[in-house]
């Protein structure tokens, strides 16, 4: 499970900043650049945050980390940065234990915390320099001036933190992590109150970084963002992985359809010989609406058309949908 | 050896200087010059010479380490227990840096700010008084050691505190009585023979001593003892950050 090729990553480029390649090539997932074994943290007030978690992060990936409040996601993200403390396990960030040899791994990675902690004092470019420094780069003004245009912040470099908004706060926050050109960039609720204009932005940026080879891992309450945004899922519950899966795979697997007809006329009440399918009528008898499983065997789409006929029911149109992640994660969090 | 990190701490802590000149600098020299008015001038001209030196010159030593002491504290414990307030604290604790490296850079930024606020209140009073300084070499030994000591003496109550109050308990309640104690303004041996033996458990004491030796020759305890107990309160401070990392209390659980 835990299997690390030290030669390929040695042999990586540098991201160098995040625009795209002049030919973007969806990055090589072979290897893992984190990986995180029986890991458990306990607090000191006795709470156990993390329960033996096992975890593999696949080199150019975008992960999405999803969990409720205190399910163990930030604690699991501080453990791997270095911020606290492991109570047991081991996790190797690109090969390198985190602990034994910190600074290898640690220089590998860039953090977006979750809350807005800013020197609220400083200017923007000094801010960002720091953190380049902080992390042992030599200075490289090239870099960060390119950071800062990628994030729309230049014209705001002088500025002091303090007089920024919070969108731009947190876009302060994701050019420091990316000062020292990481390979790996954790982005902990990196939306969470942010307009829905600037979210796509964000996203934009994200998908970007992927594109120049940067792993992201990120954590995240709003569903929609792991399904935009994600190639693989994790659910955390109550400091255990509940499930790691491809995202396509995910909603395939545990997806429910819906299938909505739309009558040619009114229907008040529907024949016995149509009830095992439990159908509901909608739009006071106007549409039909019969939900079914994608894992089973039969659908029962096509002989439920085919007794709808001979029940005399006629419909207009038809469509279908899929039942959304959110569902997935509220009933896996609820069954975990 | 992460020399990058440290020179950005370091020039970071110093940047909080420059932009709190008022506060740093200014602040600490004027209640000085304050000193010097009061003990030196108004009380002063009234006590005959301590020791074969004017009281005005006496306090010199005395009052340059009651600066240093409390602004080494104020500034090493500030400089860490602040990111610890705002929270930017994560990004020291995630950068590829040892916690040595972490120490030298916010020690080494709080000490260089003492050393030269030691300077100056040295320049100040010669303003005042008249100076001669007979081991200048010692002078600036124990002023950079003192500064250090101090520094890393700030640095724990920055990780101990968990909030303002405790922020300035120790150096409000603890540092200055013994600073006041520790014979900035008189010799120990103008105490009566009690007294002076509990001023011996005051390790502000050995400092001020050993700082004024350096000025005029003239000592409570020997200049040997002196660097002694004060190696001694080093290693002690550097034992408890080096506790302090291994564990990471109040960092890292």
């Amino acid at each position: 499970m835990h299997s690390y090729f030290r030669a390929p990553l040695t042999r990586l480029p540098l991201p160098g900043g995040f625009q795209p390649p002049p030919t973007p090539t969806p990055p090589a997932i072979m290897f893992s650049i984190i990986s995180v074994a029986n890991l458990s943290k306990t607090y000191g007030s006795g709470f156990k945050a993390l329960k033996n978690v096992n975890l593999d992060i696949k080199h150019g990936e975008i992960f999405a980390l999803l969990g409720p409040n205190g399910a163990g996601k930030t604690t699991l993200i501080s453990i791997i940065c270095g911020i606290a403390n492991p109570s047991e396990g081991k996790v190797l960030v690109g090969g390198e234990n985190i602990q034994t040899s910190y600074r290898k791994a640690r220089s590998l990675i860039g953090l977006v915390p979750q809350e807005l902690h800013t020197d609220a004092f400083e200017s923007v470019w000094a801010t960002v320099s720091f953190s380049r420094g902080l992390f042992g780069k030599p200075k490289n003004p090239d870099h960060i001036e390119k950071v800062l245009k990628d994030l729309s912040l230049w014209d705001k470099k002088d500025s002091k933190i303090i007089t920024l908004s919070g969108g731009m706060k947190r876009r302060v926050m994701i050019a420091k992590a990316l000062s020292h050109e990481p390979q790996i960039l954790f982005l902990d609720e990196p939306t969470a109150g942010v307009d829905v204009e600037l979210r796509k932005g964000m996203w934009e940026v994200v998908r970007t970084l992927q594109q120049s080879g940067v792993t992201i891992i990120l954590t995240t309450h709003y569903i929609e963002e792991a399904e935009e945004m994600a190639d693989r899922i994790g659910i955390i519950n109550k400091g255990e992985i509940v499930l790691v899966e491809d995202k396509a795979t995910l909603m395939s697997k545990l997806g429910k359809k819906r299938l909505t007809l739309h009558l040619q006329g009114k229907v008040t009440s529907l024949p016995e010989s149509l009830a095992h399918y439990q159908l509901d009528l909608c739009d006071n008898g106007a549409t039909l609406v019969y939900d079914y499983d994608t894992k089973g065997e039969r659908t029962g789409i096509t002989s439920l058309l085919s007794d709808l006929r001979t029940a005399g029911i006629r419909f207009n149109d038809l469509d279908t949908t899929q039942s959304s992640l959110e569902d997935i994660f509220v009933d896996l969090v609820r069954t975990s | 050896m992460n020399h990058r990190a440290v020179r950005a701490i370091y020039l970071f802590e110093m940047a909080r200087t420059w932009r709190t000149l008022l506060q740093s600098i200014v602040s600490p020299v004027v209640s000085t010059s304050l000193y010097f008015v009061v003990f030196g001038a108004a009380i002063g001209s009234r006590i005959s010479q301590v020791e074969g030196v004017s009281y005005g010159t006496f306090i010199v030593p005395g009052l340059i380490m009651l600066s240093v002491l409390t602004q080494s504290i104020a500034n090493a414990s500030f400089g860490i227990y602040f990111p610890k307030f705002t929270g930017t604290i994560y990004e020291i604790l995630s950068a590829p840096i040892s916690y040595f490296e972490i120490v030298l850079g916010y020690v080494g930024a709080a000490a260089t700010k003492s050393i030269i606020l030691g300077l100056i209140i040295l320049a100040t009073a010669g303003l005042f008084v008249p100076l001669h300084i007979q081991h200048p070499v010692w002078m600036l030994a124990f002023l950079v050691l003192t500064a250090v000591t101090f520094s890393l003496f700030g640095f724990i109550i920055g990780i101990w505190a968990d909030g303002f109050e405790k922020l300035q308990m120790i150096p409000m309640l603890v540092v200055t009585p013994l600073t006041f104690l520790g014979g900035s303004f008189y010799s120990i041996d103008m105490l009566p023979p009690t007294w002076r033996a509990v001023a011996m458990l005051n390790p502000v004491v050995y400092l001020i001593s050993g700082f004024r030796w350096s000025f005029y020759e003239i000592a409570d305890v020997s200049m040997s003892v002196s660097v002694a107990m004060t190696t001694a309160f080093l290693l002690i401070c550097l034992m408890v950050i080096w506790w302090i990392f291994r564990t990471g209390y109040r960092l890292k659980n």
